[in-house]
């Protein structure tokens, strides 16, 4: 990712981001709300254009594509929506089936036998009749991620993976997400701010925030960073150089109805 | 006064614009037809939703109101004596306005209304963006074929209204009120043309009306804000901009067609 730039709105996203993802390792990209990590995935996914600078995913460069050709990469890549983002009118089953049903013309019992080994992979081969209605939200985020695997892909960008998650859920998912990615051979791409269990399972941090790349580094690296907004972030102390509040006028002043509209 | 003049070029121009995003949304569906042809399963499965589903509401509302127009039509025509030209009279009525007309009304608030808030919803829960990621393109895998069985249920259901409307009017005339049935279907059968009227009412009308309907239902989920505010403001539009449409769109089509100058 070369020089990457991007507005919402009045907004400046990214000011000249620099990134560089290696192959076959888990890199984490963190930062407090609002910093346009998910603005970032679907960057690298094509689902926007930057306004400068370049994405490219396996020295192709993703927003220059068609719309074919970037059907055609997607179907390397998967990814795992915050909210799971399953078919709310498909089983669990048809659900992880339906990437191989709309991409492959393979017989039903073949279909059956992959979905199944999908399921087992995240552990939910007993819940594949179930609605996703009826999942908890752990576990629709586990069939989530059954069927983002389920072409085989050679990268998987998780977004905001372990946000709202129980202790034991996040247990789960954290360990999935790395055996998953040793197992298969996969390029992981994580979003987070769960520092804790980000830093647990990644091979490689970059710190982001107001649109520009803070520090990166290895977590061991990270964890005793002599930067103070790194500090801040690392090891969550709640006031440093990120301020609790958001920009305002002085606060008498707002107070006694001063300030200009 | 500036303020004034601003505030109505800046809606002419969001209108303006919505109206060129609506026309670019209709070709790229239009392209997406040709999709069915590989899948026409997931057509036959929305004639059953948009169209067997419509069945109830437009088999009574045909019922109703072919019988007011047998009331209504005794009513005045019997001072004349010319109560054996009401089959023409709700024959004519019907196939020509009411028809399309209500059937059109009828869809929107009961089909229509549902696209929206079924595509809004699917938006607003990141459905179409994963399935994009899984390089599906919605508009072929879920646009297209909601669209064409539109298309095709709306004059199906308008001819289904017109009839049991002409039935309706006979039970009231000639079962109830005593008017001769033979006089009833053989002035209807002199008067009615096949192609002026049947063709012009229940075919071109319906058909227009059909596009419109469906047109908007999905572009306004599609483009909804993806909040449940914004769905339910975009189920709202739906409703109104089509019955808007079909009122207008009928004047124009009915001079056209039914025309004097």
């Amino acid at each position: 990712m070369r020089d990457l730039s991007f507005h919402r709105g009045e907004r400046l996203i990214f000011d000249r981001v620099n990134l560089d993802i290696p192959q076959g390792k888990v890199t984490a990209i963190m930062g407090p709300s609002g910093t346009g990590k998910t603005t970032l995935l679907q960057l690298i996914s094509g689902q926007l254009r930057p306004e400068a600078g370049r994405v490219e995913v396996d020295g192709i460069c993703v927003h220059a594509l068609q719309r074919q050709e970037l059907y055609q990469l997607r179907q390397r890549m998967g990814m795992l929506f915050q909210s799971g983002a399953l078919f709310t009118d498909l089983s669990v089953f048809e659900n992880v089936a339906f990437p191989l049903r709309e991409h492959t013309r393979l017989p039903e019992t073949l279909i059956r036998t992959l979905v199944l080994m999908k399921l087992e992979a995240v552990g939910l081969r007993g819940a594949r009749d179930l609605m996703p209605a009826q999942l908890s939200g752990g576990m629709a985020r586990r069939v989530a991620l059954a069927r983002a695997i389920a072409l085989d892909p050679q990268m998987i960008l998780y977004d905001e993976p372990f946000a709202g998650q129980d202790p034991i859920s996040m247990a789960v998912l954290v360990k999935l997400i790395r055996t998953l990615n040793d197992a298969l051979g996969l390029t992981s791409i994580i979003v987070s701010h769960d520092v804790k269990e980000t830093a647990a399972i990644a091979d490689y941090l970059y710190l982001i925030s107001a649109g520009r790349v803070v520090e990166h580094g290895t977590p061991q690296e990270l964890d005793c960073s002599a930067s103070p907004w790194v500090d801040q972030f690392m090891h969550a102390h709640p006031d440093g150089p990120m301020s609790f509040h958001y920009p305002a006028p002085p606060y008498a002043a707002d107070l006694l109805g001063e300030t200009p509209a | 006064m500036t303020a004034w003049l601003t505030g109505i070029g800046g809606f002419v121009l969001h209108n303006l614009t919505r109206l060129g995003r609506a026309n670019l949304f209709l070709l790229r569906l239009l392209g997406a037809l040709r999709f069915l042809f590989r899948r026409p399963g997931l057509l036959i499965k929305q004639l059953y939703v948009v169209g067997v589903l419509s069945l109830p509401i437009i088999l009574v509302s045909g019922l109703f109101v072919g019988m007011v127009l047998g009331l209504q039509g005794y009513a005045n025509l019997v001072d004349f004596g010319a109560t054996s030209s009401l089959g023409t009279v709700v024959a004519l009525s019907l196939i020509r306005e009411m028809g399309p007309v209500l059937t059109a009304l009828l869809y929107a608030g009961r089909a229509g209304s549902a696209l929206t808030a079924e595509i809004g919803l699917m938006k607003a829960t990141e459905q179409l963006a994963s399935m994009q990621m899984m390089a599906v393109d919605p508009f072929e895998r879920v646009l297209a074929p909601r669209f064409l069985a539109g298309c095709l249920a709306v004059p199906i259901l308008t001819g289904i209204f017109t009839a049991v409307g002409i039935l309706g009017g006979y039970l009231v005339a000639v079962v109830q009120l005593g008017v001769d049935g033979g006089a009833f279907w053989a002035q209807m059968q002199a008067k009615v043309e096949l192609f002026a009227d049947v063709g012009n009412g229940v075919l071109i009308k319906s058909a227009v009306f059909g596009l419109l309907a469906n047109w908007v239902a999905l572009f306004e989920g599609y483009e909804a804000l993806p909040t449940a505010e914004g769905v339910s403001l975009a189920t709202t539009r739906t409703v109104v901009i089509t019955s808007l449409a079909v009122l207008g769109w009928d004047f124009l089509l009915t001079a056209l067609m039914f025309g004097v100058w």
